[in-house]
């Protein structure tokens, strides 16, 4: 009698027990970023430093303690810029790793690859890629970090404009990024009152474009030129520009912001524009910037953990990591449905890449003066406003 | 209209150069083996690319230019030793799957030891333009067209003045026969890839200021010199350099008259105007089917 009365006892203290033990591994379960990059392959220099990034700041956040008391697990796969590769990850990361939010899709391809899937299944992604596609029209569950090219196009137009330019040239890639811009700016000039006087394109494998500029060049009114494309194609026809002595104001895009297109394109960048994130010049940003700190932070921490020269793609994985996080620490939970609307309802965050302030109609929540106008003086970025 | 003409011509030539060079490459092997070496466009990048990196690591442009030549040569004499060789008396299709696979092999060991980016050189001479009639050329243009000539003489020359040059054509026509009259036909195969290996470095090298160069160069640039190649008539010096300077001209005459997006398009059914009419390509050799 006694003897069964102390083994259930220990029974029930067993049973206790493992359940207390189950809580305590519930409450200290991981929270799951999952992410899907082109690590690898042709969109490897947006994948590249996006992954660092990510893997840099999950650490620190997991130093300090983590989000809700909880660690973070990156689970990462690389779509080596395939799109159907990442609609099967996004895929894996749903149903067998069962992530609670999604930061990623390097290329438009490969988010829009996902979008789908990320509808159906209710989780919230975080996308890293530019088209406006993306978010217009806006997507329940699908938000993304970087600018679209239409603002890049709204801003480029409007620093025209303030310089009595109404007429310009367009030369663009015939690549994704290129040939959208293309329309995003075609829409802009007709709403602004503007004129594309010539259009012209090349392809990504084009290694001389003389032949398109001095079609630009002959066209008559023309006041200025624009290239939209990125790749070595900018730079090729920057040098090109050069060579034919073409001195009218020639802009780029923010496709080619980074420091290797100086060195590629060299003494012939002299004096062009272009929109870009203020990554590029974090010094010259002026003190009462909200953005100065974030900008400065970011790139010393990247450049000394990984020795190498920070981008803005790393950024907006930076943004994207960091609005995963605000709004899991909002909602107070990984339900996915507090994380969307807390995401849908950040107001004011200041990220590398601009302010943030998303509502159910932006899910991107940034405005074209998120950019600044660069201009290439003495072979360096010069910020110009 | 005559500066915009001629400013189209000389783009024309800087890319048709380019593509002769390069089909002159293929048109080296296939004579030797007639084997198409998807590589070509391969030995070009190891030719620019590792001039760029010497030149970083402080080593003089010509000493640089000459280490990336030889360079390449060795790559060239390595694949048909370790790729071509062994395959022995594979078919002529399964050679050029082969070269395939080698070429995407160079490709990922240039991407672990270049990595990704896109390199830059120094123009050979000024930066500054040069201008003929209002049109403006580029002055490594004036050195690809004059390495492309000398190249071309000395390929001439090399075949029907040299023992060697042609001891590699005996091969083509008759492997067997050559053998018997005492050529050393894998010999001479090897010695075709380190010749158009080089020379695919030298073009590599000299289009490298204009067109910049990366891991992956090889793959575009490859592909429009086979197609110079095939107009030209597959195995005919000649053949690629026509082939090569009109690809060229073609593609920047309808860039800038036309209209850019259409460019490829008049290039691709150019090859398929001239295949269709001439399939031997418009100095193809006259080949007489043995029954």
């Amino acid at each position: 009698m006694f003897k069964t009365v102390i083994r259930r006892a220990g029974k029930c203290a067993v049973v206790a027990a493992a359940g207390l033990m189950m809580m305590s591994a519930q409450a200290a379960e991981p929270i799951k970023i999952g992410s899907f990059l082109s690590v690898t392959g042709p969109a490897s220099f947006l994948g590249d430093p996006e992954l660092k990034t990510l893997e840099m700041y999950v650490e620190k956040i997991n130093e300090e303690g983590g989000v809700l008391g909880r660690q973070l697990e990156l689970i990462h796969y690389d779509d080596v810029g395939n799109a159907s590769s990442a609609r099967n990850f996004a895929s894996r990361l749903i149903r067998s790793d069962r992530v609670d939010i999604i930061v990623g899709g390097s290329t438009t391809g490969a988010t829009m690859a996902a979008v789908p899937l990320i509808q159906q299944a209710k989780v919230p992604l975080i996308s890293l890629a530019g088209a406006v596609v993306i978010t217009t029209p806006v997507k329940e569950w699908v938000f993304k970090t970087p600018q679209t090219d239409r603002m890049a196009a709204e801003r480029i137009l409007t620093d025209m404009k303030e310089r009595g330019i109404t007429r310009f040239g367009l030369i663009s890639g015939t690549g994704g990024f290129g040939s959208s811009g293309r329309t995003q700016t075609l829409e802009v000039a007709e709403q602004m009152g503007m004129e594309v006087v010539a259009d012209v394109t090349y392809s990504g494998s084009d290694t001389d474009m003389t032949a398109q500029l001095t079609n630009i060049r002959n066209t008559s009114g023309v006041e200025a030129v624009l290239n939209f494309g990125f790749g070595q194609g900018p730079a090729i026809v920057t040098r090109n520009y050069a060579q034919l002595g073409m001195e009218l104001p020639f802009y780029q895009s923010h496709g080619v912001a980074s420091d290797s297109f100086l060195e590629l394109a060299g003494a012939s960048a002299e004096g062009l524009r272009l929109p870009a994130s203020p990554l590029l010049v974090p010094d010259s940003l002026p003190e009462d910037d909200p953005q100065k700190e974030v900008v400065q932070n970011y790139k010393a921490e990247y450049e000394a953990r990984w020795d190498s020269k920070v981008s803005t793609f790393g950024a907006y994985a930076y943004d994207g990591l960091m609005l995963a996080v605000r709004a899991i620490e909002e909602a107070g939970s990984t339900d996915p449905e507090a994380v969307r609307e807390a995401l849908e309802n950040i107001d004011g965050y200041v990220g590398v890449t601009g302010v943030f302030n998303m509502s159910p109609e932006d899910h991107n929540g940034l405005d074209p003066d998120s950019f600044r106008i660069l201009e290439v003086q003495d072979g360096e970025w010069k910020l110009i406003k | 209209m005559l500066a915009e003409f001629l400013q189209y011509l000389f783009t024309g030539i800087t890319i048709g150069a380019t593509y002769a060079l390069i089909a002159l490459g293929f048109t080296l092997i296939y004579n030797a083996s007639h084997v198409i070496n998807f590589a070509q466009g391969e030995f070009l990048m190891i030719g620019g690319m590792a001039t760029v990196s010497l030149t970083a690591m402080g080593v003089p442009m010509i000493i640089a230019v000459v280490l990336a030549v030889v360079l390449a040569g060795i790559l060239g004499i390595a694949l048909q030793r370790f790729a071509i060789a062994p395959a022995k008396q594979a078919d002529v299709v399964t050679l050029i799957i082969i070269t395939i696979g080698a070429s995407i092999f160079i490709r990922g060991i240039a991407q672990l030891v270049w990595g990704k980016e896109y390199h830059v050189m120094q123009n050979f001479s000024t930066d500054q333009p040069i201008e003929v009639f209002g049109a403006v050329l580029n002055s490594q243009s004036l050195w690809v067209l004059g390495v492309g000539a000398i190249l071309v003489v000395a390929l001439v020359l090399f075949f029907t003045k040299t023992l060697i040059g042609k001891a590699i054509l005996a091969t083509s026509m008759n492997k067997e026969a050559a053998r018997l009259v005492g050529i050393r036909t894998q010999m001479v195969l090897m010695l075709a890839f380190m010749v158009s290996a080089l020379l695919g470095s030298v073009a590599g090298i000299v289009v490298a200021p204009i067109t910049f160069t990366s891991y992956d160069i090889g793959i575009i640039l490859g592909l429009k010199g086979f197609v110079a190649a095939a107009i030209g008539g597959l195995g005919s010096g000649v053949g690629a350099v026509v082939g090569g300077l009109s690809l060229g001209i073609v593609e920047a005459m309808a860039a800038g008259y036309i209209s850019s997006d259409y460019k490829d398009a008049v290039a691709f059914s150019m090859i398929l105007l001239v295949l269709f009419f001439m399939p031997r390509g418009l100095f193809g050799a006259k080949v007489v089917e043995r029954v």
